[in-house]
Protein backbone atom coordinates (compact mmCIF):
# COMPACT_ATOMS: atom_id res chain seq x y z
CA UNK A 1 0.00 0.00 0.00
CA UNK A 2 1.22 3.48 -0.90
CA UNK A 3 0.06 7.03 -0.05
CA UNK A 4 0.42 10.18 -2.11
CA UNK A 5 -0.63 13.79 -1.46
CA UNK A 6 -2.25 15.75 -4.26
CA UNK A 7 -0.50 19.11 -3.83
CA UNK A 8 -3.20 20.76 -5.92
CA UNK A 9 -5.74 19.89 -3.23
CA UNK A 10 -3.76 19.99 0.03
CA UNK A 11 -4.35 23.23 1.98
CA UNK A 12 -2.25 22.45 5.03
CA UNK A 13 -4.95 21.41 7.53
CA UNK A 14 -2.40 18.97 8.91
CA UNK A 15 -4.80 16.20 9.82
CA UNK A 16 -2.49 13.62 8.20
CA UNK A 17 0.60 14.62 10.15
CA UNK A 18 -1.44 15.02 13.34
CA UNK A 19 -2.78 11.49 13.01
CA UNK A 20 0.18 9.58 11.57
CA UNK A 21 3.29 11.67 12.19
CA UNK A 22 5.73 9.02 11.05
CA UNK A 23 4.05 8.67 7.66
CA UNK A 24 3.30 12.35 6.98
CA UNK A 25 5.08 15.58 7.79
CA UNK A 26 4.73 19.28 7.06
CA UNK A 27 6.73 21.49 4.75
CA UNK A 28 7.89 25.01 5.62
CA UNK A 29 4.41 26.40 4.90
CA UNK A 30 2.42 23.72 6.68
CA UNK A 31 1.40 21.71 3.63
CA UNK A 32 1.38 17.94 4.07
CA UNK A 33 4.25 15.84 2.80
CA UNK A 34 4.63 12.11 2.49
CA UNK A 35 7.71 11.04 4.42
CA UNK A 36 10.02 8.66 2.61
CA UNK A 37 8.72 6.84 -0.46
CA UNK A 38 5.10 6.67 0.72
CA UNK A 39 5.05 2.91 1.14
CA UNK A 40 2.89 2.11 4.16
CA UNK A 41 4.69 -0.33 6.46
CA UNK A 42 2.92 -3.63 6.91
CA UNK A 43 0.44 -3.47 9.77
CA UNK A 44 -0.03 0.30 9.45
CA UNK A 45 -2.70 0.19 6.76
CA UNK A 46 -5.48 1.16 9.14
CA UNK A 47 -3.70 4.36 10.16
CA UNK A 48 -3.04 5.28 6.56
CA UNK A 49 -6.74 4.83 5.78
CA UNK A 50 -7.61 6.96 8.79
CA UNK A 51 -5.47 9.82 7.45
CA UNK A 52 -7.18 9.52 4.07
CA UNK A 53 -10.64 9.51 5.64
CA UNK A 54 -9.93 12.57 7.80
CA UNK A 55 -8.43 14.85 5.16
CA UNK A 56 -10.90 17.72 4.78
CA UNK A 57 -9.73 18.39 1.22
CA UNK A 58 -9.67 14.73 0.11
CA UNK A 59 -6.07 15.33 -0.92
CA UNK A 60 -4.56 11.97 0.03
CA UNK A 61 -4.59 9.18 -2.51
CA UNK A 62 -4.21 5.57 -1.50
CA UNK A 63 -2.83 2.97 -3.86
CA UNK A 64 -3.81 -0.39 -2.44
CA UNK A 65 -1.89 -2.33 -5.07
CA UNK A 66 1.62 -0.98 -4.47
CA UNK B 1 12.25 58.06 16.54
CA UNK B 2 12.46 55.77 13.52
CA UNK B 3 10.79 57.04 10.37
CA UNK B 4 8.91 54.80 7.97
CA UNK B 5 7.32 56.93 5.29
CA UNK B 6 4.43 54.46 5.01
CA UNK B 7 3.42 55.36 8.57
CA UNK B 8 3.68 59.13 9.18
CA UNK B 9 2.94 60.15 12.77
CA UNK B 10 -0.70 61.13 13.05
CA UNK B 11 -1.81 58.70 10.29
CA UNK B 12 -5.60 58.32 10.30
CA UNK B 13 -7.80 55.65 8.85
CA UNK B 14 -9.35 58.20 6.47
CA UNK B 15 -5.93 58.69 4.90
CA UNK B 16 -6.07 55.43 3.00
CA UNK B 17 -9.53 54.04 3.29
CA UNK B 18 -10.86 55.48 0.07
CA UNK B 19 -13.10 52.46 -0.33
CA UNK B 20 -15.42 53.53 2.46
CA UNK B 21 -16.94 56.28 0.31
CA UNK B 22 -17.48 54.02 -2.70
CA UNK B 23 -19.11 51.15 -0.85
CA UNK B 24 -22.82 50.45 -0.67
CA UNK B 25 -24.84 50.70 2.52
CA UNK B 26 -28.07 48.83 3.01
CA UNK B 27 -30.96 49.49 5.36
CA UNK B 28 -30.51 48.12 8.88
CA UNK B 29 -33.29 45.60 9.53
CA UNK B 30 -33.60 44.02 12.97
CA UNK B 31 -36.29 42.21 14.92
CA UNK B 32 -37.61 38.70 15.42
CA UNK B 33 -37.61 36.27 12.51
CA UNK B 34 -40.85 34.49 11.63
CA UNK B 35 -39.72 32.42 8.67
CA UNK B 36 -36.05 31.48 8.61
CA UNK B 37 -36.34 30.30 5.01
CA UNK B 38 -37.10 33.79 3.70
CA UNK B 39 -35.89 36.17 6.41
CA UNK B 40 -32.91 34.65 8.23
CA UNK B 41 -30.66 36.73 10.47
CA UNK B 42 -27.60 35.46 12.27
CA UNK B 43 -27.78 38.47 14.61
CA UNK B 44 -31.06 37.67 16.33
CA UNK B 45 -31.09 36.11 19.83
CA UNK B 46 -32.97 33.00 18.68
CA UNK B 47 -30.08 32.16 16.31
CA UNK B 48 -27.37 32.87 18.89
CA UNK B 49 -29.08 30.74 21.52
CA UNK B 50 -29.36 27.63 19.32
CA UNK B 51 -28.87 27.82 15.55
CA UNK B 52 -28.74 24.06 14.98
CA UNK B 53 -32.49 23.23 14.88
CA UNK B 54 -32.95 26.20 12.53
CA UNK B 55 -30.20 25.01 10.21
CA UNK B 56 -31.42 21.41 10.31
CA UNK B 57 -34.94 22.52 9.41
CA UNK B 58 -33.68 24.67 6.54
CA UNK B 59 -31.52 21.84 5.21
CA UNK B 60 -34.64 19.65 5.05
CA UNK B 61 -36.94 22.10 3.34
CA UNK B 62 -34.90 24.65 1.32
CA UNK B 63 -31.92 23.89 1.45
CA UNK B 64 -30.68 27.40 0.56
CA UNK B 65 -32.44 30.03 2.68
CA UNK B 66 -32.95 33.66 1.67
CA UNK B 67 -33.03 36.97 3.50
CA UNK B 68 -33.78 40.53 2.42
CA UNK B 69 -31.91 41.83 5.47
CA UNK B 70 -28.35 43.11 4.97
CA UNK B 71 -29.28 44.11 1.44
CA UNK B 72 -30.05 40.51 0.49
CA UNK B 73 -28.32 37.19 0.99
CA UNK B 74 -28.40 33.40 0.95
CA UNK B 75 -27.72 30.71 3.52
CA UNK B 76 -26.77 27.28 2.14
CA UNK B 77 -27.10 24.55 4.74
CA UNK B 78 -25.89 21.39 2.97
CA UNK B 79 -22.26 20.29 3.24
CA UNK B 80 -22.15 19.85 -0.51
CA UNK B 81 -23.27 23.43 -1.21
CA UNK B 82 -21.02 24.99 1.43
CA UNK B 83 -17.97 23.18 0.06
CA UNK B 84 -18.79 24.08 -3.54
CA UNK B 85 -18.93 27.78 -2.65
CA UNK B 86 -15.76 27.62 -0.56
CA UNK B 87 -13.93 26.17 -3.58
CA UNK B 88 -15.50 28.47 -6.18
CA UNK B 89 -13.47 31.67 -5.93
CA UNK B 90 -14.41 32.52 -9.53
CA UNK B 91 -18.07 33.15 -8.74
CA UNK B 92 -17.91 34.03 -5.04
CA UNK B 93 -15.67 36.85 -3.83
CA UNK B 94 -14.08 37.26 -0.39
CA UNK B 95 -13.81 41.04 -0.67
CA UNK B 96 -15.95 41.19 2.42
CA UNK B 97 -16.20 38.19 4.72
CA UNK B 98 -18.44 39.76 7.36
CA UNK B 99 -22.10 39.83 6.33
CA UNK B 100 -23.57 43.16 7.33
CA UNK B 101 -25.00 46.38 5.99
CA UNK B 102 -21.93 47.58 4.13
CA UNK B 103 -20.49 46.19 0.91
CA UNK B 104 -17.05 47.39 -0.10
CA UNK B 105 -16.83 48.45 -3.75
CA UNK B 106 -15.78 45.94 -6.40
CA UNK B 107 -12.51 47.86 -6.67
CA UNK B 108 -11.60 46.54 -3.20
CA UNK B 109 -10.95 43.14 -4.82
CA UNK B 110 -8.63 41.30 -5.06
CA UNK B 111 -6.88 42.65 -1.94
CA UNK B 112 -9.74 43.61 0.41
CA UNK B 113 -9.37 45.33 3.78
CA UNK B 114 -7.78 42.49 5.75
CA UNK B 115 -5.56 40.40 3.46
CA UNK B 116 -5.39 37.51 2.90
CA UNK B 117 -8.82 36.52 4.30
CA UNK B 118 -10.45 39.32 2.26
CA UNK B 119 -8.41 38.61 -0.87
CA UNK B 120 -9.26 36.80 -4.07
CA UNK B 121 -6.89 35.04 -6.47
CA UNK B 122 -4.30 35.69 -7.69
CA UNK B 123 -3.26 38.21 -5.02
CA UNK B 124 -4.54 35.95 -2.25
CA UNK B 125 -1.89 33.31 -2.83
CA UNK B 126 1.01 35.72 -2.42
CA UNK B 127 -0.40 37.51 0.62
CA UNK B 128 -1.14 34.20 2.32
CA UNK B 129 2.30 32.78 1.53
CA UNK B 130 3.81 35.57 3.67
CA UNK B 131 1.95 34.34 6.75
CA UNK B 132 2.13 30.56 6.37
CA UNK B 133 5.67 29.95 7.74
CA UNK B 134 4.79 31.67 11.03
CA UNK B 135 1.74 29.43 11.50
CA UNK B 136 3.00 25.93 10.78
CA UNK B 137 2.47 23.30 13.46
CA UNK B 138 6.21 23.33 14.17
CA UNK B 139 6.41 27.12 14.47
CA UNK B 140 3.30 27.24 16.66
CA UNK B 141 4.55 24.49 19.00
CA UNK B 142 6.90 27.09 20.53
CA UNK B 143 3.82 28.68 22.14
CA UNK B 144 2.93 25.55 24.09
CA UNK B 145 4.95 25.92 27.34
CA UNK B 146 3.92 29.54 27.96
CA UNK B 147 0.30 28.77 27.05
CA UNK B 148 0.20 25.86 29.47
CA UNK B 149 1.73 27.93 32.28
CA UNK B 150 -0.76 30.71 31.58
CA UNK B 151 -3.74 28.31 31.73
CA UNK B 152 -2.49 27.07 35.10
CA UNK B 153 -2.18 30.64 36.37
CA UNK B 154 -5.80 31.32 35.38
CA UNK B 155 -6.97 28.30 37.34
CA UNK B 156 -4.74 29.21 40.30
CA UNK B 157 -6.78 32.42 40.48
CA UNK B 158 -9.98 30.36 41.02
CA UNK B 159 -8.68 29.41 44.49
CA UNK B 160 -11.57 29.47 46.96
CA UNK B 161 -14.32 30.07 44.39
CA UNK B 162 -17.24 27.67 44.01
CA UNK B 163 -18.53 29.21 40.79
CA UNK B 164 -16.40 30.78 38.05
CA UNK B 165 -17.22 32.04 34.58
CA UNK B 166 -15.39 29.67 32.24
CA UNK B 167 -15.82 32.05 29.28
CA UNK B 168 -14.90 35.30 31.03
CA UNK B 169 -12.35 34.06 33.56
CA UNK B 170 -10.70 31.33 31.46
CA UNK B 171 -11.45 30.82 27.75
CA UNK B 172 -11.20 34.42 26.56
CA UNK B 173 -7.85 35.11 28.19
CA UNK B 174 -6.00 32.24 26.53
CA UNK B 175 -6.07 33.37 22.88
CA UNK B 176 -5.78 37.01 23.93
CA UNK B 177 -2.54 36.33 25.74
CA UNK B 178 -1.14 34.11 23.00
CA UNK B 179 -1.89 36.54 20.17
CA UNK B 180 -0.66 39.57 22.17
CA UNK B 181 2.58 37.69 22.65
CA UNK B 182 2.87 36.71 18.97
CA UNK B 183 2.03 40.21 17.72
CA UNK B 184 4.20 41.93 20.35
CA UNK B 185 1.31 43.88 21.88
CA UNK B 186 1.09 44.65 25.63
CA UNK B 187 -0.25 41.61 27.50
CA UNK B 188 -2.51 43.82 29.60
CA UNK B 189 -4.41 45.11 26.53
CA UNK B 190 -6.80 42.12 26.58
CA UNK B 191 -9.83 44.23 27.59
CA UNK B 192 -9.22 46.45 24.55
CA UNK B 193 -9.04 43.41 22.28
CA UNK B 194 -12.38 42.24 23.57
CA UNK B 195 -13.97 45.55 22.58
CA UNK B 196 -12.32 45.44 19.13
CA UNK B 197 -13.64 41.93 18.54
CA UNK B 198 -17.17 42.86 19.53
CA UNK B 199 -17.06 46.01 17.40
CA UNK B 200 -15.85 44.17 14.33
CA UNK B 201 -17.99 41.05 14.49
CA UNK B 202 -21.02 41.60 16.69
CA UNK B 203 -21.88 45.26 16.23
CA UNK B 204 -23.03 44.63 12.66
CA UNK B 205 -26.38 46.36 13.02
CA UNK B 206 -25.05 49.53 14.68
CA UNK B 207 -25.53 52.86 12.88
CA UNK B 208 -22.88 53.53 10.20
CA UNK B 209 -21.30 56.49 12.02
CA UNK B 210 -20.82 54.39 15.12
CA UNK B 211 -19.43 51.44 13.12
CA UNK B 212 -16.91 53.73 11.44
CA UNK B 213 -15.87 55.33 14.72
CA UNK B 214 -15.30 51.97 16.35
CA UNK B 215 -13.27 50.64 13.43
CA UNK B 216 -11.17 53.82 13.65
CA UNK B 217 -10.40 53.00 17.29
CA UNK B 218 -8.97 49.66 16.19
CA UNK B 219 -7.01 51.35 13.42
CA UNK B 220 -5.54 53.94 15.80
CA UNK B 221 -4.51 51.21 18.22
CA UNK B 222 -2.78 49.24 15.48
CA UNK B 223 -0.96 52.30 14.11
CA UNK B 224 0.27 53.07 17.65
CA UNK B 225 1.62 49.51 17.81
CA UNK B 226 3.31 50.00 14.43
CA UNK B 227 5.05 53.12 15.69
CA UNK B 228 6.13 51.37 18.86
CA UNK B 229 7.61 48.56 16.76
CA UNK B 230 9.38 50.98 14.42
CA UNK B 231 10.97 52.56 17.49
CA UNK B 232 11.65 49.25 19.23
CA UNK B 233 11.91 46.46 16.66
CA UNK B 234 11.58 43.00 18.18
CA UNK B 235 11.05 39.45 17.04
CA UNK B 236 7.31 39.23 16.55
CA UNK B 237 4.65 39.23 13.83
CA UNK B 238 4.26 43.01 13.77
CA UNK B 239 7.95 43.56 13.01
CA UNK B 240 7.75 40.69 10.52
CA UNK B 241 4.87 42.37 8.65
CA UNK B 242 6.65 45.74 8.70
CA UNK B 243 9.70 44.19 7.05
CA UNK B 244 7.90 41.77 4.74
CA UNK B 245 8.13 42.28 1.00
CA UNK B 246 5.79 41.42 -1.84
CA UNK B 247 6.78 41.78 -5.49
CA UNK B 248 10.12 43.32 -4.43
CA UNK B 249 8.62 46.07 -2.28
CA UNK B 250 7.59 46.43 1.32
CA UNK B 251 3.87 45.94 1.97
CA UNK B 252 1.60 48.92 1.64
CA UNK B 253 0.54 50.50 4.92
CA UNK B 254 -3.07 49.36 4.41
CA UNK B 255 -1.88 45.79 3.91
CA UNK B 256 0.24 45.83 7.08
CA UNK B 257 -2.54 47.24 9.25
CA UNK B 258 -5.20 45.07 7.61
CA UNK B 259 -3.20 41.90 8.25
CA UNK B 260 -2.56 42.98 11.85
CA UNK B 261 -6.30 43.54 12.33
CA UNK B 262 -7.01 40.12 10.87
CA UNK B 263 -4.52 38.30 13.09
CA UNK B 264 -5.76 40.10 16.19
CA UNK B 265 -9.50 39.75 15.58
CA UNK B 266 -9.56 36.31 13.99
CA UNK B 267 -7.15 34.90 16.55
CA UNK B 268 -9.21 35.74 19.60
CA UNK B 269 -12.93 35.08 19.59
CA UNK B 270 -12.59 31.94 17.48
CA UNK B 271 -10.43 30.03 19.96
CA UNK B 272 -12.26 31.62 22.87
CA UNK B 273 -15.48 30.20 21.38
CA UNK B 274 -14.04 26.76 20.73
CA UNK B 275 -12.65 26.42 24.26
CA UNK B 276 -15.87 27.72 25.80
CA UNK B 277 -18.18 25.52 23.71
CA UNK B 278 -16.10 22.43 24.53
CA UNK B 279 -16.25 23.14 28.27
CA UNK B 280 -19.98 23.89 27.97
CA UNK B 281 -20.55 20.49 26.36
CA UNK B 282 -18.52 18.66 29.00
CA UNK B 283 -20.23 20.52 31.83
CA UNK B 284 -23.68 19.46 30.65
CA UNK B 285 -22.69 15.94 29.54
CA UNK B 286 -21.26 14.17 32.61
CA UNK B 287 -20.81 10.88 30.75
CA UNK B 288 -18.45 12.50 28.21
CA UNK B 289 -16.63 14.46 30.90
CA UNK B 290 -16.06 11.39 33.07
CA UNK B 291 -14.93 9.34 30.10
CA UNK B 292 -12.46 11.99 28.98
CA UNK B 293 -11.07 12.50 32.48
CA UNK B 294 -10.60 8.74 32.84
CA UNK B 295 -9.04 8.28 29.40
CA UNK B 296 -7.11 11.32 28.24
CA UNK B 297 -6.09 9.49 25.03
CA UNK B 298 -9.60 10.36 23.76
CA UNK B 299 -8.78 14.06 23.71
CA UNK B 300 -7.64 14.24 20.06
CA UNK B 301 -10.87 12.76 18.69
CA UNK B 302 -12.98 14.61 21.27
CA UNK B 303 -11.43 17.92 20.25
CA UNK B 304 -12.13 17.33 16.58
CA UNK B 305 -15.69 16.36 17.46
CA UNK B 306 -16.19 19.58 19.46
CA UNK B 307 -14.82 21.50 16.47
CA UNK B 308 -17.27 19.71 14.18
CA UNK B 309 -20.38 19.94 16.34
CA UNK B 310 -19.76 23.45 17.70
CA UNK B 311 -17.73 24.94 14.85
CA UNK B 312 -17.38 28.57 15.92
CA UNK B 313 -16.77 30.17 12.55
CA UNK B 314 -19.15 31.11 9.75
CA UNK B 315 -17.69 33.04 6.83
CA UNK B 316 -19.32 35.21 4.18
CA UNK B 317 -18.86 35.71 0.45
CA UNK B 318 -20.29 38.12 -2.13
CA UNK B 319 -21.80 36.79 -5.35
CA UNK B 320 -19.79 38.21 -8.26
CA UNK B 321 -22.40 38.19 -11.06
CA UNK B 322 -26.09 37.37 -11.51
CA UNK B 323 -26.53 33.64 -11.92
CA UNK B 324 -28.80 30.68 -11.36
CA UNK B 325 -27.09 28.52 -8.73
CA UNK B 326 -28.46 25.19 -7.44
CA UNK B 327 -32.04 26.27 -8.03
CA UNK B 328 -31.93 29.86 -6.78
CA UNK B 329 -31.47 33.16 -8.63
CA UNK B 330 -28.46 34.86 -7.13
CA UNK B 331 -27.79 38.51 -7.93
CA UNK B 332 -24.45 40.26 -8.06
CA UNK B 333 -23.48 41.44 -4.54
CA UNK B 334 -25.90 39.13 -2.74
CA UNK B 335 -24.29 37.84 0.43
CA UNK B 336 -23.59 34.19 1.04
CA UNK B 337 -23.53 33.26 4.70
CA UNK B 338 -21.08 30.38 4.47
CA UNK B 339 -22.00 28.27 7.46
CA UNK B 340 -19.35 25.69 8.24
CA UNK B 341 -21.39 24.83 11.37
CA UNK B 342 -24.36 23.88 9.14
CA UNK B 343 -22.14 21.85 6.82
CA UNK B 344 -20.70 20.02 9.81
CA UNK B 345 -24.13 18.79 10.85
CA UNK B 346 -25.33 17.57 7.48
CA UNK B 347 -26.50 13.96 7.87
CA UNK B 348 -25.61 13.34 4.22
CA UNK B 349 -21.96 13.81 5.19
CA UNK B 350 -21.78 12.63 8.81
CA UNK B 351 -23.26 9.63 10.60
CA UNK B 352 -25.16 10.65 13.73
CA UNK B 353 -24.61 14.24 12.60
CA UNK B 354 -26.62 15.76 15.43
CA UNK B 355 -24.87 13.79 18.17
CA UNK B 356 -21.56 14.56 19.84
CA UNK B 357 -19.49 11.38 19.60
CA UNK B 358 -16.19 12.01 21.37
CA UNK B 359 -14.46 8.96 19.91
CA UNK B 360 -15.57 9.65 16.32
CA UNK B 361 -12.62 8.38 14.29
CA UNK B 362 -13.61 9.59 10.84
CA UNK B 363 -14.34 13.27 11.02
CA UNK B 364 -13.86 15.19 7.81
CA UNK B 365 -15.29 18.39 9.27
CA UNK B 366 -14.99 21.86 7.83
CA UNK B 367 -14.55 23.89 11.03
CA UNK B 368 -11.45 25.63 9.64
CA UNK B 369 -12.95 26.18 6.21
CA UNK B 370 -12.03 24.49 2.96
CA UNK B 371 -9.98 25.44 -0.06
CA UNK B 372 -7.57 28.34 -0.39
CA UNK B 373 -8.90 30.21 2.66
CA UNK B 374 -8.30 27.38 5.16
CA UNK B 375 -7.86 29.12 8.51
CA UNK B 376 -4.21 30.18 8.62
CA UNK B 377 -4.27 29.91 12.41
CA UNK B 378 -5.74 26.40 12.59
CA UNK B 379 -2.61 24.88 14.13
CA UNK B 380 -2.56 27.63 16.75
CA UNK B 381 -6.27 27.16 17.46
CA UNK B 382 -5.79 23.41 17.93
CA UNK B 383 -2.85 24.00 20.26
CA UNK B 384 -4.82 26.47 22.37
CA UNK B 385 -7.85 24.18 22.53
CA UNK B 386 -5.72 21.16 23.43
CA UNK B 387 -3.78 22.89 26.20
CA UNK B 388 -6.85 24.70 27.57
CA UNK B 389 -8.79 21.43 27.86
CA UNK B 390 -5.87 19.40 29.20
CA UNK B 391 -5.13 21.88 31.97
CA UNK B 392 -8.79 22.38 32.88
CA UNK B 393 -9.52 18.62 33.04
CA UNK B 394 -6.37 17.98 35.06
CA UNK B 395 -7.09 20.72 37.59
CA UNK B 396 -10.91 20.64 37.62
CA UNK B 397 -12.07 17.14 36.70
CA UNK B 398 -15.55 17.73 38.14
CA UNK B 399 -17.62 20.67 37.00
CA UNK B 400 -21.15 21.48 35.92
CA UNK B 401 -23.19 24.40 34.65
CA UNK B 402 -24.08 26.62 37.61
CA UNK B 403 -27.17 27.89 35.83
CA UNK B 404 -27.83 26.55 32.33
CA UNK B 405 -30.26 29.38 31.56
CA UNK B 406 -27.68 32.08 32.20
CA UNK B 407 -25.24 30.84 29.54
CA UNK B 408 -24.93 33.61 26.97
CA UNK B 409 -23.82 32.97 23.37
CA UNK B 410 -22.30 35.54 21.02
CA UNK B 411 -24.30 36.84 18.08
CA UNK B 412 -23.02 36.93 14.52
CA UNK B 413 -20.61 34.83 12.56
CA UNK B 414 -18.44 33.65 15.45
CA UNK B 415 -20.47 31.64 17.92
CA UNK B 416 -19.36 30.68 21.40
CA UNK B 417 -20.27 31.18 25.05
CA UNK B 418 -19.63 34.71 26.29
CA UNK B 419 -20.89 33.96 29.77
CA UNK B 420 -20.53 30.44 31.14
CA UNK B 421 -21.03 30.21 34.92
CA UNK B 422 -19.52 26.95 36.05
CA UNK B 423 -19.75 25.24 39.40
CA UNK B 424 -16.29 23.87 40.12
CA UNK B 425 -16.80 22.84 43.73
CA UNK B 426 -19.93 21.40 45.29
Amino acid sequence: MKVRIDTGKCQGHGRCYDLVPDLFGEDGEGFGQVLGNGVVPSGREREARLAVANCPERAIELDEES
Amino acid sequence: MTVDERFPRGLKEDDFEAEEADGVRSEIITGPVDDWATDFSHLEPQWSADPYPIQDDLRERCPIARTERFGGGWLPTRYEDVTSIAYDTERFSSRSIVMGNFRPPKSAAPIGGTPPISSDPPFHHDARKLLLPAFTKTAISKQEPATRAFCHSLIDAFEGADVVDAAVDYAQHIPMRVIANMMGFPAEDGPKFRVFVEDALEGINREPEERVERIENLFDYLVAQVHDHLDNPRDDLTTYLLNAELYGEKLEAAHVVGAMALLLIAGIDTSWSAIGASLWHLARTPADRERLVADRSLLPTAMEEFLRAYAPVTMARLVKDDMRWRGVDMKADDWILLSFPAANRDPAQFDRADEVVIDREINRHAAFGLGIHRCVGSHLARLELKVALEVWLERIPEFSLADPDSVLWSAGQIRGPRSLPMRIRS
